[in-house]
């Protein structure tokens, strides 16, 4: 693991930028739906601290494992499993992730909340955009976009005590 | 020594095909409840169909009757987006006198990417599996006496559904455990997975010896098989399997070990009782008991699909 230049990356005051960049694109009936597993920590979190409808268990977590587009050669690995504490019919969907990237993860995931239902709109925000981009995939917020080597996976880790941290590991 | 792999596994120690839960690691077992978990909630969506399997084809080949089990494993291939192919095995090719492996032979030239197989024979799948090409997977669906793996993972996934956990229950089959493999599917799933107690209950001719040495408490009296137990398998007395005359009849039978309320008093009270099906009202089960409050057989028909969605999409999604 290589560790990343925490003045210019830390998790936790890019955490606090994603918090206000949601809670500018929140409509007046959106609801929570993070993505298994980094996204789903910081639905967690966003949803507290927004303190929105549904009390804290209120926000949605989504898998992208059913509908992944390299099941064939990757498997299921493992078990996360989406849940969804609402009816997603009309309902405006912000999803959160930890990190954006090729934009398959998020292909799957929408693939996914409509086999729950039609939302009226579903608006992506990230903690960071490291482009590398293999679909025509945004986010309306990234808290931070940066660019790393194809080698690198960039993921989002959660501490005991809950806060965040990046970790970077080389995959080639 | 050399160690020869268990055929199910490939290098990585993943499941490519099923086979038999004996020899499979705990590891594994969990793996696929855990799995089929997250596919029974699928029952809950709009889309009851998710796509894994999708443009992959699933020949359901039945050279034994059943109607369960191969309708559970079509509904369990549908929803994973398989298509799938029936073969109504009684009047096919096999009866013109071709033989099994040229019978895959022919369905793997039409592409097939998983075969489902119930034989009599003992060991069919098994032979089947050595001789598919390595994207090929095969599934146990039932072979001979020998093993019913999926039964045996459903059984288990209805008992950690109701139990919570393994670690502290005492477990009574009971009936024709010769003849049963459930039994014996039942008996390696839930010696792997660290239950204390398993009992065998049934009388001499139905309960082997051997079983013992299996590390089961074999029981020829109902009333000390069943006292205390957490969960009690009932079996189907087999008449189609049954050659001789093991027992008086099936009348007797049920005086001895067919399940009544009275009996299952002897229980704990928050005992549950399984039964693979078709249950023979009276024979082996009364109707009050099959009917009653502590019955999860109907559960066990519903979880049966989850776990063999897991188990086709967990070797689907493994490289020989």
């Amino acid at each position: 693991m290589l560790p990343l230049d925490a003045e210019w990356f830390d998790a936790e005051s890019l955490y606090a930028e994603l918090r206000e960049g949601v809670r500018a694109l929140l409509r007046p009936d959106a609801a929570l739906v993070g993505i298994w597993s980094g996204g789903a920590w910081l639905a967690e979190r966003l949803q507290r601290d927004l303190a929105l409808s549904g009390g804290d268990k209120g926000f949605g977590v989504i898998s992208s494992t059913l509908h992944r587009d390299d099941f064939s050669a990757r498997g299921l690995g493992g078990t996360d499993a989406t849940r969804l504490p609402f009816a997603i019919d009309g309902r405006h969907i912000v999803l959160v992730d930890d990190v954006l990237y090729t934009g398959r993860t998020i292909r799957a995931a929408v693939n996914e909340l409509f086999d729950f239902g039609r939302p009226a709109s579903v608006t992506l925000a990230v903690l960071v955009d490291r482009g590398g981009r293999e679909l025509p995939m945004a986010a309306a917020f990234a808290a931070a976009r940066i660019v790393l080597p194809a080698t690198q996976k960039l993921s989002l880790t959660k501490a005991e005590d809950g806060s965040f941290a990046f970790s970077v590991r080389e995959t080639a | 020594m050399l160690m020869r792999r268990n055929p199910q596994l490939n290098a990585h120690g993943e499941l490519i095909h099923l086979l038999s839960i004996e020899g499979l690691p705990k590891a594994v077992l969990t793996q696929i409840l855990d799995t089929a978990g997250t596919f029974l909630s699928v029952n809950d969506r709009d889309v009851k169909k998710v796509p894994l399997l999708r443009g992959k084809s699933v020949f359901n080949l039945f050279f034994e009757n059943s109607t369960r089990t191969r309708t559970t494993f079509e509904i369990a291939a549908k929803r994973l987006s398989a298509d799938v192919i029936n073969l109504d095995i009684a009047r096919s090719s096999t009866a013109k006198g071709e033989s099994l492996l040229d019978t895959i032979a022919n369905l793997s030239a039409m592409h097939a990417d998983m075969f489902i197989v119930r034989h009599a024979e003992s060991g069919a799948p098994y032979l089947i599996a050595q001789h598919v090409a390595p994207h090929v997977h095969v599934v146990n669906a039932g072979d001979g006496r020998h093993a019913h793996p999926t039964q045996g993972l459903l059984d288990m996934y209805t008992i950690r559904h109701f139990k919570k956990d393994f670690n502290n229950l005492t477990v009574a089959i009971v009936g024709d455990i010769v003849h049963s493999r459930v039994a014996r599917s039942d008996i390696h799933a839930l010696t792997t997975l660290g239950v204390p107690e398993i009992r065998a209950v049934g009388p001499k001719t139905l309960v082997p010896g051997d079983l013992a040495g299996m590390g089961v408490r074999v029981c020829h009296r109902m009333e000390d098989g069943i006292r205390d137990a957490d969960v009690i398998i009932m079996l189907r007395l087999q008449n189609e399997r049954m050659s001789g005359a093991m027992l008086p009849s099936a009348g007797e039978f049920f005086k001895s070990y067919g399940l009544t309320p009275e009996k299952l008093a002897l229980a704990k009270p928050d005992c549950i009782v399984m039964h693979p099906g078709p249950i023979n009202r009276g024979v082996e089960i009364d109707s009050a008991v099959a009917d009653g409050s502590h019955s999860v057989i109907l559960p066990q028909v519903t979880f049966g699909i989850a776990v063999r969605m897991a188990v086709m999409s967990t070797i689907a999604g493994n490289q020989a």
